[in-house]
């Protein structure tokens, strides 16, 4: 009792006004993922902007006549059919491969590995989710390439097929990660009840997890397919950059997002062909917006019902 | 004698074939997750074998020349470190109060929902089309010039949903009765997450920040339309020879210099391209490890 009580003074009221502009400080960055998505679609729709009512839409989404430099004298030609076609179609691919093998991995890791086997495992998808997409197309370019011309009988080594592989062991680690959460969200006295009914280990994989997990499934599978659609480097190395509607796995193709990026630098600022490009960098960013936000509503859904 | 005796507990013939299915199933998934390992082995494998003869002191510290033919790999070195630094500037501080947000002060309202689908939609933004918006909003809007600062201001971009993520699965990793006991003591919002929160969720946050690192310098797509070139020249004498970006000067990076020599450049010697594969693969790797490292002391650490 010896101290008097601290009376209010500019001293006392020091921290409490630093701790006002740190908390404003924090706010105004809390909201920076917003602005940063805001600020995405904003500068790239303003860059598009003046050839969207000029652009012949009919023939962007159903001729294949892609001419951004026509000879002098002739009107240039965006027709994106198989731009977006070989965009799908490599995507597509690579998930036929990439979705049994990442499920099945999964299932191993979550359900039949042992605590060794499952850490190592683990590690090496992780390594081989850091590898950067360029040196995949690295790979697709110098390993890939002279394996399909040997073995697939391809007349270019870079063709559908080199592409998908690549985008096929890029996109696994991810699948195998969030199915395996998928996984191991189900509770274990689905499985405890699944054993006492007398199923064996797989029969509770295939009755009672597969059903319960359905949803995160599911959601990891659509990610794969955004993260393979919205990929660039590997395809742009290992695809062929062949504007064509592929009709065999060997062809070589031509995706929007190796367009953009190996045209960008010999497009003029402000021309038709930047602006067009951007149009194209618009539709890359709906597809695979929708397909997270869809992938995402599908995993907060199962996680609703799960809780009840 | 025990012949004769039927064993009550043997399978039956539909059991036997079910634990039969079963261990298919059990050795196809094993089949499929090797068959995950092995391309992995063989590519690394490979790029080792074929890249380690390239690699020397004078491979990593020399220039290039003759658009990236012949002398080694410094330039493109330095221009990722810078790179990587700068984006690290702008994203760590930003990302981590971010997270710090998210996880201390949002309140459970619409707006917070926002933010969260505003971090997860940016984080599926292929990659390409942060370039775009670095080009359109840097370089043309802002008219800043294609440098080493707008790549590295559009990678921040890029990696902040990663940054943001796992900050926040450190923080939320705090349990909440540390909070409450702080905040019984009389400290204050702001004090509770400087002297508790932060201290306890420190290596959680730090491996987030190592992964943006590896990710930032992997990075091909978004530097090559905002400031990266696949050949520059850079000076043979003085200061410049090591330290030759300003945060103005276009530059070359590592991952753009793979690119460049992988396909345009031709009469290379295969060695020194898969050299410098093998030296931005053994960079990300050693930087994912960090981040690995990191985590494990964090496991051994903790304190609850």
């Amino acid at each position: 009792m010896d101290k008097a009580p601290v009376t209010s003074s500019f001293r006392a009221s020091l921290p409490r006004v630093f701790e006002k502009m740190i908390e404003f400080l924090i706010r105004t960055c809390g909201w920076s993922s917003i602005i940063c998505v805001a600020a995405i679609f904003i500068f790239i729709l303003r860059e598009a902007a003046p050839i969207l009512p000029r652009l012949n839409w009919v023939e962007f989404f159903t001729t294949t006549n892609w001419r951004p430099n026509p000879a002098l004298g002739n009107t240039p030609h965006y027709g994106a059919l198989a731009l977006i076609i070989g965009n799908f179609a490599v995507a597509i691919v690579s998930m036929l491969m990439a979705v049994p093998v990442g499920l099945a991995a999964a299932v191993y890791v979550s359900e039949f590995a042992g605590d060794k086997t499952r850490e190592y495992l683990k590690v090496a998808i992780e390594i081989l989710a850091a590898v950067p997409s360029i040196v995949w197309g690295f790979i697709g370019l110098t390993v890939l390439n002279p394996l399909l011309i040997k073995y697939a009988g391809a007349e270019l080594g870079t063709n559908l097929l080199n592409g998908s592989i690549l985008l096929a062991l890029m996109s696994v680690p991810l699948i195998v990660s969030i199915s395996e959460d998928a996984l191991r969200a189900v509770p274990d006295s689905f499985r405890e009840a699944a054993l006492a009914l007398g199923a064996n280990r797989w029969e509770t994989v295939y009755r009672v997890l597969f059903p319960a997990a359905r949803n995160g499934l599911l959601a990891a599978c659509m990610l794969g397919v955004g993260r393979a659609v919205g990929e660039t480097m590997a395809v742009l190395l290992a695809t062929g950059n062949t504007n064509q509607i592929p009709h065999s796995l060997v062809d070589p193709i031509k995706t929007l997002t190796a367009t953009i990026a190996s045209e960008m630098g010999e497009a003029s600022t402000g021309g038709d062909h930047y602006r067009v490009l951007f149009v194209i960098g618009i539709l890359l960013l709906l597809i695979t917006c929708s397909i997270n936000l869809i992938a995402d509503y599908v995993i907060k859904g199962a996680k609703a019902k799960a809780n009840g | 004698m025990v012949d004769t005796v039927d064993n009550p507990f043997a399978p039956t013939l539909v059991e036997q074939k079910k634990e039969r299915v079963a261990s298919v199933a059990k050795w196809t998934t094993f089949a499929m997750a090797v068959s995950l390992v092995v391309p992995m082995l063989l590519i690394i494998g490979l790029i080792i074998a074929k890249g380690f003869p390239a690699i020397s002191m004078s491979f990593l510290l020399e220039n290039p020349r003759q658009s990236g033919a012949a002398g080694g790999i410094w330039g493109p070195l330095v221009g990722t470190f810078c790179l990587t630094l700068v984006c690290l500037g702008i994203v760590a501080p930003i990302g981590v109060l971010a997270g710090i947000y998210i996880n201390e002060y949002a309140p459970d309202n619409k707006m917070t929902r926002a933010i969260m689908i505003a971090v997860t939609s940016l984080a599926g933004v292929p990659s390409i089309v942060h370039a775009l918006f670095g080009l359109a909003a840097f370089v043309t809007a802002l008219g800043l010039g294609k440098s080493v600062l707008v790549a590295g201001m559009t990678l921040a971009v890029m990696t902040l949903p990663v940054i943001i993520t796992s900050t926040r699965e450190a923080l939320s990793a705090v349990p909440r009765n540390f909070r409450e006991a702080c905040w019984n003591l009389g400290a204050s919002r702001w004090q509770t997450i400087r002297t508790i929160v932060l201290p306890n969720s420190i290596s959680g946050i730090l491996t987030g920040v190592i992964l943006v690192v590896a990710r930032a310098a992997g990075e091909t797509a978004p530097i090559m339309l905002t400031g990266a070139v696949g050949f520059k020249p850079l000076e043979t004498e003085g200061i410049e020879r090591w330290l030759p970006y300003h945060l103005g000067d276009d530059f070359m990076a590592m991952a753009m210099h793979l690119n460049t020599i992988s396909r345009d450049v031709p009469n290379m010697p295969v060695e020194n391209k898969f050299g410098s594969a093998l030296v931005l693969l053994v960079l990300i790797l050693a930087i994912n490890s960090l981040a690995v490292g990191v985590r494990v002391w964090l496991r051994r650490r903790k304190r609850w």
